[in-house]
């Protein structure tokens, strides 16, 4: 079923090259306000329309895109590698510690966390607090798995041997050790990019996501809130649709790679 | 059969409803010829003979939807977005608290909110003495609570003393409390209740407006006991979280002309109904009669579904505006306060803000551009010299220029070199306002200021504004539940704790504050309506001037009302729909 895979990523390739190239491709700035155009229906020169307040509908999908699809990976890899660190580093009492924290209600302390901002924190570092808040919350999911893998490498033959034998620790968890986490980490970075996506949105909906006027997924599906906008303008449905189709191609991805594995 | 089809057609709509049930369950009545004869009439012509089996089931119907039409109550449906918090006419201290006393309770004059005029309720006539210092109440005879209990002046005298009581800290008393301390309350007779200031009170005889009178068992001795009440309506069951249902009272002292008691309505379901688009879609459904406030986007799907129901009165008596913290704190920098305590600075965002955009684009034109304090809708206290103020970058970057700010690469920056940036914060889920916020964003970007917009938490923003004054600007609105000022002091005088730019200023800052601070006492304790107008023309002159608040809109008074109501009058004034309750009819 090979066709599957290439089919999910002819379809992320674009989506992420949207993001990438968003000021090459977006015939507008994404807080450009067309006041004279506020509310407008799709046509030649807006094709999604324009926003209640006049900014072009498809310009703040592409830019959203770019927030969205780049930064969650960012904010994976930094849960992985603080997870990887914290699973090698912890050597005693380390699965209550993941336990704990799991345990935590990071969504509250998040809400919390995002409330004590300060109140001039621009766009940028609010964006990019937002996603780094998410990859040091995200790091216990992965942690546990890693902790799991890193038990059993303990008990084998290889390492006891490598450790006889003198190599060093550095040594023996990049060159023996990481070969094994590899593709564990692959298939938990496959998880957690389409998790924080949808986190990102559901902060969004929340009015504590990426703050506007920077457009993400999460602030752009706010207008499903009303009815009325959806029914005016059905290309307000853009995102959800880009959302949908990015989980559905990484989680074909994911179980893809799983059959492989 | 054309004419049963007619009959058929005059009912209202719900009383087919037990019809159609009834003949479902096969529960359907055998009918008298006689009346099946009559509601096969043509009108004008002769008796026209139904054919026994195929007519019986029409005739069942429609006898059913007439005797259904009959005896069905009147109820009329409408939301409030929350439970009550209470039911003490004395203790109101949100609006779906209001609105429920709005129908309830009985109050001694009552303001016609179409003519403006003060017009006799639970008192019969009222005289004003001693300059403005003492008014005396003549009662009714025969009044009487809901329980029948009778209600005299005593009931009276016990309500304003409760309100009074600094125990009870009763919202109510405070409008009746004055700067010489409380007034005397004493029954001179069974129907006669003497108010003694000692010096005079403006607005005196209007105060009473606000004033529901509760039975002497309230609060009731049993918890789960309602109470009853000397309005057109008592609270008869309550449902938290569901609906509270309100019954007509039976010894409401008012008729109308044709001797008919009042209120014509039987009862009053009032759904506790958060959403505002679910309220909206069931009134589209037919399911409730009213919307009492609505959006600029739900007015214009009324409009456009529901043609003759959306109702526009023009500019309504509320308001929403900007204003910057000049209130020292820890977190606001000194130069930061400089700024805000320039009343050039403020001049010159005010004049780069677009206001005729924020009402096209934000309010779809439902809205007008605000001169100041008081809205033009109140035509008495708006001083018509004001007026808006335009749009006018080039004007605005000129007079900041002229205090010291230079705009050099797109950035504005004060002499220190400091660009000029500042956060505005507004309630979150506010569309309107983060909407407005948005668009002044974008205006003050074009003078070189950069902004940041952060929705807030409501809680989280009272808390900031006027406990830690950790913010630098704050859009919100005065939802205006009075058309005398009077009922804004506390708004304005600095040593308020809701004195929005410097809570609990301890004295005023500068000249032009203690000026506004003596024309507002001079107005509360003024008995001339002209003498006080001229105060409150001057007060909103100052205010122009200095902008400690920049007045953005006026939005429009926006309602549904669904064809079946008549009788309804709305009015800017609030309560906007239900001031008149008692002469509303279903039909």
């Amino acid at each position: 079923m090979i066709w599957i895979r290439r089919v999910a990523w002819a379809v992320l390739i674009p989506i992420v090259a949207l993001g990438i190239f968003a000021p090459l491709i977006a015939p507008y700035s994404y807080d450009r306000q067309f006041r004279d155009d506020a509310g407008a229906a799709p046509s030649h020169r807006f094709p999604m329309g324009t926003d209640e307040i006049g900014r072009d509908r498809f310009s703040r999908l592409v830019y959203a895109t770019r927030v969205s699809v780049l930064l969650a990976p960012a904010a994976a890899m930094a849960s992985i590698l603080l997870a990887l660190a914290i699973s090698g580093l912890l050597k005693y009492g380390r699965s209550a510690f993941t336990t704990v924290c799991l345990s935590l209600p990071w969504l509250f302390l998040f809400i919390i966390l995002r409330a004590e901002l300060p109140l001039n924190t621009g766009p940028a570092v609010s964006v990019a607090l937002t996603f780094g808040l998410m990859g040091v919350a995200g790091w216990a999911w992965p942690a546990r798995v890693f902790t799991a893998s890193i038990g059993e490498m303990k008990q084998s033959g290889w390492l006891m041997q490598a450790r006889a034998a003198g190599v060093s620790g550095w040594r023996i968890a990049t060159i023996y050790a990481w070969p094994h986490l590899r593709s564990i980490a692959l298939a938990q970075f496959r998880v957690l990019v389409p998790a924080y996506i949808l986190s990102e949105a559901s902060l969004g909906l929340l009015g504590l996501g990426v703050p506007d006027p920077l457009p993400s997924w999460g602030n752009l599906l706010r207008d499903l809130q009303h009815p009325e906008v959806v029914r005016s303008n059905p290309w307000v449905l853009a995102p959800l649709g880009l959302l949908m189709l990015v989980m559905l191609c990484l989680e074909l991805l994911h179980s893809r790679c799983e059959v492989a594995l | 059969m054309p004419s049963i089809r007619r009959a058929g057609a005059s009912a209202p709509p719900s009383a087919f409803r037990p019809t159609r049930l009834a003949m479902n369950r096969g529960i359907c009545p055998k009918i008298p010829e006689a009346m099946v004869l009559r509601a096969g009439r043509k009108p004008g012509g002769k008796a026209e003979a139904l054919a026994p089996r195929k007519n019986t089931f029409v005739s069942c119907l429609l006898l059913l939807a007439f005797a259904a039409s009959a005896a069905a109550p009147k109820e009329l449906r409408f939301s409030i977005a929350g439970d009550p918090k209470s039911f003490d006419p004395l203790h109101l201290e949100e609006s779906n608290s209001q609105t429920l006393r709005d129908l309830t309770a009985g109050v001694l004059v009552k303001v016609n909110r179409v003519s403006g005029q003060l017009e006799p309720d639970l008192a019969e006539t009222w005289e004003i003495k001693d300059g403005g210092r003492t008014i005396v109440f003549h009662l009714r005879a025969g009044l009487a609570f809901s329980d029948g209990t009778a209600l005299t002046s005593a009931d009276i005298v016990r309500t304003l003393n409760r309100a009074l009581d600094p125990k009870e800290a009763s919202p109510a008393g405070d409008t009746f409390r004055s700067a010489d301390g409380p007034p005397e309350v004493h029954a001179s007779g069974p129907r006669d209740v003497t108010i003694r200031y000692k010096s005079p009170k403006a607005n005196l005889d209007r105060l009473f407006d606000q004033l529901g009178i509760p039975p002497v068992s309230f609060p009731p001795a049993s918890p789960g006991k309602l109470q009853a009440s000397a309005g057109p309506f008592f609270v008869s069951e309550y449902h938290p979280g569901d609906y509270v249902r309100l019954a007509r009272n039976p010894h409401y002292w008012k008729r109308d002309s044709a001797g008919h008691a009042l209120p014509y309505l039987d009862s009053i379901r009032v759904d506790i109904q958060q959403n505002h688009d679910i309220e909206l879609a069931r009134f589209l459904r037919g399911e409730s009669q009213i919307i009492n406030h609505l959006d600029p986007e739900s007015f214009d799907r009324v409009a456009k579904e529901k043609p003759g129901a959306a109702r526009n009165l023009g500019a309504s008596l509320d308001n929403e505006f900007l204003w910057f913290n000049e209130a020292p704190a820890k977190t606001l920098p000194d130069w930061k306060r400089q700024w805000f305590t320039s009343a050039a600075f403020r001049q010159a965002i005010s004049g780069a803000i677009h206001r005729d955009d924020l009402v096209r684009i934000v309010y779809r034109g439902h809205a007008h551009p605000a001169a100041g304090p008081i809205s033009t809708a109140n035509k008495f206290w708006f001083n018509a010299a004001l007026k808006p103020r335009a749009g006018d970058p080039a004007a605005a970057l000129k007079s900041l220029a002229a205090e010291g700010f230079a705009l050099r690469d797109g950035v504005l920056r004060d002499r220190a070199g400091h660009p000029v940036e500042f956060s505005i914060v507004t309630n979150s889920g506010n569309r309107p306002r983060e909407r407005m916020a948005q668009l002044i964003q974008d205006d003050l970007l074009k003078i070189g200021i950069r902004v940041n917009v952060v929705p807030l938490e409501m809680s989280s923003l009272l808390d900031r504004v006027y406990k830690s004054h950790d913010y630098d600007a704050a859009i919100l609105g005065f939802e205006n539940v009075e058309i005398d000022p009077v009922e804004e002091m506390n708004f304005w005088l600095c040593g308020s704790a809701q004195h929005p730019w410097w809570p609990a200023e301890k004295t005023p800052a500068t000249p032009w504050e203690a000026r506004i601070d003596e024309l507002e006492l001079k107005q509360a304790s003024e008995g001339s309506r002209d003498l006080r107008k001229k105060y409150m023309d001057e007060m909103q002159r100052i205010v122009e001037e200095q902008e400690p608040i920049i007045y953005l809109v006026n939005p429009d008074y926006l309602c549904a009302v669904a064809p079946s109501v008549r009788g309804a009058q709305p009015s800017v004034a609030p309560p906007q729909l239900f001031w008149n309750i008692e002469w509303l009819r279903l039909e």
